[in-house]
C-alpha cells in the first residue's frame, strides 16, 4: 500500500498515458457492477419487500417497510427465533473448530520454523496437512457422512469391538454432529492456518530470538515475549478471515445433514437458513433480510481487522503485548 | 557442571522432538485416514463393505468405476465434464482479468487510480453470499439459469486475486522495462500482453491453479442456479448422492463417486504440491 505514494515516471514526451489506465480496470469494475454490486443493492431492497412462492402462486412482490426484519428477529409457533438460533449455531460450530485450529496451526508453526528444533520432513507434513483444503467439501463431508452412517465403517468397528451392542445414529444425535463438522472444518483449515503463522513468524527479525536467547530465555518465555507479540497483527487478521468464513459456513453441514441441519435444526448456519429460503420458495424477501443481517456482521468485522492492522502496524513492537 | 547442564539440555532437546514428531505424525494421519478409507473402500464390492471393516484393499476397484461411470441416474462423466469447463473458463477469466486490472493500477496515474484501489480493497471482505439473493433473481429475470455464463463471467472481478497480482508486480516488475517497450513503439496492450503477463507467469500459474480448485469445489451458486440433469456440476450431483436413499445403493459406488468427484484436485495437488503451498502465503498480509 506504501507503494501508492511512490511517483513513478508515467508520461513521456507530453503523451498520456491515464486513458489506458481505465481501459485496463474497465472489465474488472463491469463485471463486479453487474454481478455483485447491482445484486447487492437488489438484495437490500428485495429485504423490504414481501415476495415468494407459495406452491404455484407467487406472492408480490408489496412493499411492506421493515416488516421482514421484524419477522426475522421475532418467535415461532415453538417459541424460538430463528435467525438468533442459527446465528449462535454458526457461532457454537465455528468455535469448536476454530479454537483448535488457531492453537494447534500456532502450535506447528513454531515447530516448523524452531532452529532448535530443526525437525526433517518438513515438506512431507506441510504437503499433508494443507491437503484437506483443496478437497471438495460437498464431497469430504459426503465421505464422513458414509463413514459415520448406521451402516458405516465406524460403527461396524464399534459393534464388532463389543462396545455397543446396537448400531449409533451419530447424525441423529446433536453433540456429534456439531463435532463431526467442526472436526471438518478443523481439518480442512488448520494447514493453511500453520503455513500462514509460518510465513509470519519467518518475516519476525531473527536478531529478536538470537537476543533472547542470549539472555537465557526459555522456549517458552521466548514464545510468549518475543514470537506471540511479534505475530500479533498476523493472528489477529487470520482469527478475523476465519471468523468471516465461518460465518459462510455452508457446504460441509449442508451435505451432511441433507440441508436439515438436524437434529431440531440445532447445526443449521445463517447461510444454510439463507439457502433454504432461496431454494425451497424463492423467498426474496427473506432471503434479502438474512443477507442484510450477514452483510452487518461481516462489515463490522471487516472494520474492525482493519482498524486493528493499521493500530497495530503504527505502534512500536514492545507496545504490542496485549492480545 | 557445565558437561551436566549440556546433557540436560541434549535429553530436552530430544524430548521435545519426539512430542512435536509424534504430534505432526498424530495430525498426519487424522488428515489421512478418513481419504485411506475412501480409497479401500472404493476397492470393495457392497457385500464387502456390509460384511465388515478392513483397512486392506480389495480387488472390487474397476467394477465399482463401471457401475460409477454409467450410472443412469448420476452421470459422473458429465458432472466432471461440466466442473471441468466451467473451471478451466473461470480460471482463466479470473487471471487474466485480475493480472490486466492490477497492471492497470499500477502502472498508470489517473484520478480514480487511488479510489479504484480502495474500493477493490474494501470489498474483498465480503462474503460473495451477500449478494446471492439479488443474482439470482437477476439471472432468473434474464433467464440465465442452466446456463454457464452467470458462473463464469463473474469471476472477471476477483478481488482475492487482484490483491495478490498487484504484490506481486510491485515486487517484480521494472517500470524500465515497460518505458523500453514504449520507446520500441508498442502499443500498451501489446507490451501487457507480450512483455508483462510472461513475467508474470509463477503468479498466473499459482491462482490458475487455486481459482479452479475453487470452481471446481464450488456448490452454493450453481446449485441454485442449475437444475438440468445434463448441465449439473460434481458438487451437485454429490449433493443428490446423499438426498437420495442410501440405504439402496452400492455403497462401493457411492465411495467411487466421491473419489472420482475429488481426484483431479488431488492428482494436481500431488503433482504441484510445492508451489501450491509457496502460493497460499504469498499474497496474504505482510507483517
Amino acid at each position: 500500500m506504501h507503494s501508492m505514494n511512490r511517483k513513478k515516471p508515467s508520461a513521456g514526451k507530453g503523451v498520456s498515458y491515464a486513458k489506458w489506465g481505465y481501459l485496463f480496470i474497465l472489465p474488472f469494475f463491469i463485471a463486479y457492477i453487474c454481478f455483485t454490486l447491482i445484486p447487492q443493492l437488489m438484495t437490500f431492497y428485495n429485504s423490504l419487500f414481501e415476495n415468494y412462492r407459495d406452491g404455484l402462486t407467487q406472492v408480490g412482490p408489496n412493499f411492506v417497510g421493515l416488516k421482514n426484519y421484524v419477522k426475522l428477529f421475532s418467535p415461532d409457533n415453538s417459541g424460538t427465533i430463528g435467525m438468533l438460533k442459527y446465528f449462535g449455531n454458526t457461532i457454537v460450530l465455528w468455535l469448536l473448530g476454530a479454537v483448535p485450529q488457531i492453537l494447534v496451526a500456532l502450535l506447528l508453526a513454531v515447530f516448523f520454523t524452531s532452529y532448535r528444533l530443526n525437525l526433517k520432513g518438513q515438506q512431507f507434513f506441510k504437503t499433508v496437512i494443507y491437503m484437506p483444503n483443496l478437497i471438495m467439501a460437498a464431497a469430504f463431508s459426503m465421505l464422513f457422512f458414509t463413514l459415520f452412517s448406521p451402516v458405516g465403517p465406524v460403527n461396524q468397528v464399534l459393534l464388532s469391538a463389543g462396545w455397543i451392542d446396537k448400531s449409533i445414529d451419530f447424525l441423529a444425535l446433536k453433540v456429534p454432529v456439531r463435532l463431526l463438522i467442526s472436526l471438518m472444518n478443523f481439518l480442512m483449515w488448520f494447514g493453511n492456518t500453520t503455513i500462514l503463522l509460518m510465513a509470519g513468524i519467518q518475516g519476525i527479525d531473527q536478531s529478536m530470538f538470537e537476543a533472547a536467547e542470549i539472555d537465557g530465555a526459555s522456549s517458552l518465555q521466548v514464545f510468549f515475549r518475543v514470537t506471540l507479540p511479534l505475530l500479533a497483527p498476523i493472528l489477529v487478521y487470520t482469527i478475523i478471515t476465519a471468523m468471516i468464513g465461518g460465518l459462510q459456513m455452508f457446504d460441509v453441514p449442508q451435505i451432511l445433514t441433507n440441508a436439515k441441519g438436524t437434529p431440531d435444526r440445532t447445526s443449521m448456519t445463517m447461510v444454510m437458513y439463507l439457502n433454504n429460503y432461496l431454494q425451497t420458495s424463492k423467498n426474496y424477501g427473506m432471503a434479502g433480510a438474512v443477507s442484510v443481517v450477514l452483510f452487518i456482521v461481516s462489515a463490522g468485522l471487516s472494520l474492525f481487522v482493519y482498524n486493528s492492522l493499521s493500530r497495530q502496524y503504527s505502534q512500536a513492537p514492545r507496545r504490542r503485548n496485549r492480545l | 557442571m557445565n558437561n551436566k547442564e549440556n546433557t540436560r539440555g541434549r535429553i530436552q532437546l530430544i524430548v521435545a522432538r519426539t512430542v512435536a514428531y509424534a504430534i505432526l505424525i498424530f495430525l498426519s494421519i487424522l488428515c489421512l485416514f478418513s481419504f485411506y478409507m475412501l480409497i479401500i473402500n472404493s476397492t470393495r464390492s457392497n457385500a464387502q463393505l456390509q460384511a465388515g471393516f478392513t483397512l486392506m484393499p480389495n480387488n472390487n476397484f474397476f467394477v465399482n468405476l463401471k457401475n460409477a461411470w454409467t450410472d443412469a441416474s448420476i452421470n459422473i462423466p458429465r458432472g466432471m465434464l461440466n466442473s471441468f469447463l466451467i473451471a478451466a473458463c473461470t480460471s482463466v477469466l479470473t487471471t487474466y482479468f485480475s493480472a490486466l486490472t492490477a497492471y492497470g493500477i499500477h502502472v498508470y496515474r489517473f484520478k480514480l487510480r487511488k479510489f479504484a484501489f480502495y474500493f477493490i480493497l474494501a470489498v474483498m471482505m465480503i462474503p460473495p453470499q451477500v449478494s446471492a439473493v439479488g443474482f439470482i433473481q437477476l439471472m432468473y429475470k434474464l433467464k440465465l439459469t442452466n446456463n454457464y455464463l452467470p458462473l463464469i463471467l463473474p469471476s472477471i472481478a476477483a478481488p482475492v486475486v487482484f490483491f495478490y497480482m498487484k504484490q506481486y508486480l510491485e515486487s517484480v516488475l521494472p517500470m524500465e522495462m515497460v518505458e523500453a517497450a514504449r520507446m520500441d513503439g508498442a502499443n500498451e496492450f501489446y507490451t501487457f500482453n507480450r512483455i508483462v503477463l510472461p513475467i508474470m507467469k509463477p503468479a498466473l500459474a499459482v491462482q490458475m491453479i487455486f481459482s479452479f480448485v475453487s470452481s471446481w469445489n464450488n456448490y452454493f451458486i450453481p446449485a441454485l442456479l442449475l437444475d438440468k440433469a445434463e448441465m449439473k456440476t460434481v458438487p451437485i450431483m454429490i449433493a443428490q448422492l446423499r438426498s437420495a436413499d442410501y440405504s439402496k445403493f452400492d455403497m462401493g459406488k457411492v465411495y467411487m463417486f466421491i473419489l472420482l468427484a475429488i481426484l483431479p484436485v488431488l492428482i494436481v495437488y500431488i503433482i504441484l504440491s510445492k508451489s501450491i503451498i509457496k502460493g497460499v502465503t504469498a499474497g496474504s498480509v505482510k507483517g
